[in-house]
């Protein structure tokens, strides 16, 4: 393989391997800044138990961000240098405010919150983590405008040969980045309920009263809930935005050979690349696409055949993460329903409670899908219309490049076993003892 | 004028980072030898707990702002630093593992691996960190396309490894000191004692590498242009002596605070000789990368400072907060509520 292979696959193993990570970090820094606010306003020490114990699991899992993190900041610079010099005006400038005025604040007020139980008030203690939630997103939002730049590059002048950075509000209020930002972070917040409710279904199975886990999965539950409503308006806006800026990744994503208006969708198909067809196709719904795309059935979508063969994305990863993606997201939306409809008799119900406990992967799973779709819909193109990926690359060896590719798979892999086998012991053990009921507490029920 | 601000910013977020993050680095290369059971292990790690992230985001910040206000240089320094870089970052993962999962590991033998990690992880960095710093001083073999033209072993020379014995060394110093102010009985006594023996050899070190720069390489040149540069590698020196004489006091955070500042000097002595290089070439003064041919346009410049301008001080604020909040001895008992693991 050559350097460009091998860059590429290193990229992937290290970017997937930092998302395993990500969202959890984003939805559940919420979840327990919400339960530690009812603690601090109604001094009920449940909801104290409840910040710890999740927060355990938080802190694990924090970890293992912060340090897949570190190696992506600096792969552009040892993988992807043709790039980094090409858009450091425009990219440089995003990573480096995010450094500056996110991943700060989130690193310091985490130890603050980790180690300050006794040394802060618990409203100032729940600030802390409150902190940690809204810096998180904010980081979020700047390395998701610096991607959104590389999909749909705005705000810019050719100077040189290179894109200069003239209109830096254009940058980081363009509406591409936008969708991607509430789609993503939407995402985190489904991974993270589903990690509530599963862990927490795993325990009502065994203690079908057990108050601590009845209200951490009823507060997951509305999470989940509404980020799943949430999350199936926005990716259809998502899609139909694809349709004015990347129409390649439009019709890839649907296997959408010939430019037509009533383009149809099928609901399941297998692409034939070599023969710029589809050799199987079932369930025809005609004018969907059209419709989905532009809102009117009639409405023309430009097909791959259109595009030439070298712009055009590999069809087949596209289409079938795609079509996984959004299957995964009506299952949600059908979950978290029928969660709502059980909410005050979850505890008998024992086969929906094992049925969470398995769709803890799931939303993880919808999420590399999404960014499989965003980041080899994309391809050839490494910033789109401007830079092909293969024009990139660093010049260095592709021993080194093999070497450091063995390395970050043997590594994260020996890791990632040792963060998952520990955050699932510490799930299973369960909270620590919980203080003996206070009278006080008997009124507001379970 | 920009691109020379920048620069100067670009070497206080590396000297701030080394001053830092070298007491964990330097603690963590030492910690199998000072702390002697569980009990004082803890110590040493819940020592440097609440503080190693916060430190490290100032080696992500200056890759960050490496980035973005050079992209040309970031470009070259990292790909024709490759192979020592990646060890760096494997190093830097092994360690901040180690940190967060020691303490929840369920088996003696699982803490021994995770211990092995914190020194290893600790370790190389603050090892490799000072060879690359040297060489670059010295000179890196990139050629016009920023290929470079050298090889793992070549970066091992003379004056690179005695830069790395030098970060080494004062990072060695910089932990003990920490630990000694923050730690009581035996494990305090143990680090003050290393302390005094280590800087001896942190000494002989600075004395040599300040010596040898002067037929190694070029930095030299800009202080004998402008002598008042002469004041920061005669601070770095002054600064290192004074953290001998508060050594002697036991005065163990003014000691910590005079080695602070003995690192910083020392960081900025290099990069006030590289001005207006940021990574120069060994095969063509051609090909060297400075603030001229490799910086950001001037509004990109201009949007990064108003954010430093505003951020940076804020962020001083409240980490010097959060360390003063964490700043009494640690002890052992402190180990089981106050860490929620
Ligand atoms: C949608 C969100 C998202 C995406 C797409 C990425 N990250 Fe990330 N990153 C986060 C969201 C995040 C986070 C939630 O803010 C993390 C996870 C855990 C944490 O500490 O912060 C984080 C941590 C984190 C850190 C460590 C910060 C620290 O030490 O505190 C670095 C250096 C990066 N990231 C860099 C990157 C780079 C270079 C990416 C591009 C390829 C990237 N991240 C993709
Ligand atoms: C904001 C964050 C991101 C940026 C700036 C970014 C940038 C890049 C770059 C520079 C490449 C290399 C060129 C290429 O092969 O296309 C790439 C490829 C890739 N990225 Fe992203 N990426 C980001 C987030 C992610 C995330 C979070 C994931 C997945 C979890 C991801 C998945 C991939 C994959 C799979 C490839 C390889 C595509 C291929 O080889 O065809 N990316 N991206
Ligand atoms: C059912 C509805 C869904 C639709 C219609 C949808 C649509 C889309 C589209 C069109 C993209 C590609 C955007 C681009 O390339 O610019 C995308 C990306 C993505 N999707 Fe979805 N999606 C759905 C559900 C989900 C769910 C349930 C999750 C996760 C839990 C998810 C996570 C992601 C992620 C992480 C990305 C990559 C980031 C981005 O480009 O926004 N999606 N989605």
């Amino acid at each position: 393989m050559d350097t460009l292979m091998l860059s590429r696959l290193q990229f992937a193993v290290a970017t997937y391997f930092h998302f395993l990570f990500v969202p959890l970090t984003l939805g559940l820094s919420m979840l327990i800044a919400i339960m530690e606010t009812i603690y601090a306003v109604r001094g009920d020490e449940e909801y104290k138990a409840m910040a710890r114990f999740w927060g355990k699991l938080f802190l694990i899992n924090f970890a293992m961000g912060v340090v897949t993190g570190l190696t992506l900041e600096f792969q552009f610079g040892t993988n992807w240098s043709r790039y980094s010099r090409y858009v450091g005006d425009i990219f440089g400038p995003l990573l480096a405010i995010e450094a500056t005025v996110t991943f700060f604040l989130e690193s310091t007020f985490i130890a603050v919150w980790a180690f300050g139980w006794n040394r802060l008030s618990p409203k100032a203690h729940a600030v802390a983590i409150w902190l940690v939630a809204l810096a998180s997103s904010m980081s979020a939002i700047w390395i998701l405008i610096a991607n959104s730049w590389m999909q749909n590059p705005v705000g810019f002048a050719m100077k040189n040969g290179r894109p200069v950075l003239n209109d830096f509000m254009a940058v980081v209020t363009q509406g591409y980045a936008i969708l991607t930002i509430l789609h993503t972070l939407a995402g985190a917040y489904i991974v993270a309920g589903f990690f509530v409710m599963g862990i927490s279904a795993y325990h009502l199975l065994r203690k079908p009263q057990d108050s601590f886990f009845l209200r951490s999965f009823r507060i997951a539950l509305i999470f989940a809930l509404v980020f799943s409503v949430f999350e199936v308006i926005e990716g259809h806006m998502h899609g139909a935005g694809l349709a004015l800026k990347q129409p390649a990744k439009l019709a890839s994503l649907e296997a959408h050979w010939n430019t037509s208006a009533n383009a149809p969708v099928y609901l399941l198909a297998i692409p034939d690349p070599e023969n710029d067809r589809n050799s199987i196709e079932i369930g025809r719904v005609p004018g969907a696409l059209s419709l989905l795309a532009f809102h009117t059935p009639t409405a023309t979508v430009t097909g791959l055949k259109d595009i030439p063969r070298d712009q055009r994305p590999p069809v087949a990863p596209t289409f079938v993460s795609f079509r996984l993606m959004v299957m995964l997201g009506m299952l949600f939306l059908l979950l978290t329903a029928t969660g709502f409809f059980l909410r005050n008799r979850l505890a008998s119900n024992r086969l929906y409670l094992k049925v969470m406990i398995y769709a803890i992967p799931l939303p993880y799973i919808a999420c590399a899908l999404g960014w499989t779709v965003t980041e080899i819909g994309r391809q050839p193109w490494i910033v789109y219309g401007l830079m092909k990926t293969a024009d990139a690359v660093s010049p260095v060896s592709s021993s080194q490049v093999a070497a450091s590719l063995a390395a970050f798979t043997i590594v994260y892999t020996l890791l990632g076993i040792a963060a998952f086998s520990l955050i699932a012991r510490q799930a299973r053990k369960g909270p620590e003892a919980v203080p003996k009921v206070q009278p006080a507490r008997q009124e507001d029920g379970v | 004028m920009i691109e020379t601000i920048w620069f100067v910013l670009w070497g206080v977020l590396w000297a701030v980072y080394f001053m830092l993050d070298g007491f964990d680095l330097g603690l963590g290369t030492l910690m199998p030898f000072v702390a002697k059971n569980e009990a004082e292990k803890r110590i040493v790690y819940n020592s440097m707990g609440p503080f190693w992230d916060g430190n490290e985001v100032w080696l992500i910040t200056a890759g960050g702002v490496t980035f973005a206000a050079f992209p040309g240089t970031y470009a070259v320094m990292f790909s024709s630093l490759y192979s020592p870089l990646m060890f760096i970052l494997f190093a830097l993962i092994l360690r901040g593992a180690a940190l967060e999962m020691r303490g929840k590991a369920a088996s003696t033998g699982g803490r021994k691996l995770w211990d092995m990690c914190l020194v290893v992880g600790s370790f190389v960095p603050a090892l490799l960190f000072g060879v690359a710093f040297a060489n670059i001083f010295r000179g890196i073999p990139i050629d016009g396309e920023g290929i470079y033209h050298g090889s793992l072993l070549g970066l091992l020379n003379p004056y690179g490894l005695l830069g790395g014995l030098l970060f080494l060394s004062l990072f060695l110093v910089h932990g003990c000191l920490w630990l000694a102010a923050k730690s009581e009985g035996d494990l305090h006594q143990r680090a003050a004692k290393m302390s005094g023996r280590i800087w001896i050899a942190a000494l002989v070190a600075a004395a040599l590498f300040l010596g040898y720069s002067a037929i190694e390489t070029n930095l030299y040149d800009n202080y004998r242009a402008m002598p008042a540069l002469f004041i920061i590698p005669f601070l770095a020196v002054c600064t290192l002596i004074v953290v001998r004489v508060f050594i002697g006091n036991a005065s163990w955070w003014k000691a910590w605070f005079a080695s602070c500042a003995a690192i910083a000097a020392a960081a900025l002595f290099g990069v006030a000789g590289l001005y207006p290089a940021l990574f120069p070439s060994s095969m063509g003064k051609a090909y060297t990368m400075t603030i001229y041919n490799s910086s950001s346009s001037p509004l990109a410049l201009k949007i990064m400072l108003v954010v430093a301008l505003i951020f940076v001080p804020i962020v001083i604020i409240y980490q010097a907060w959060a360390y003063s909040l964490f700043r009494g001895k640690v002890k052992e008992q402190d180990s089981g509520y106050e860490k929620v693991y």
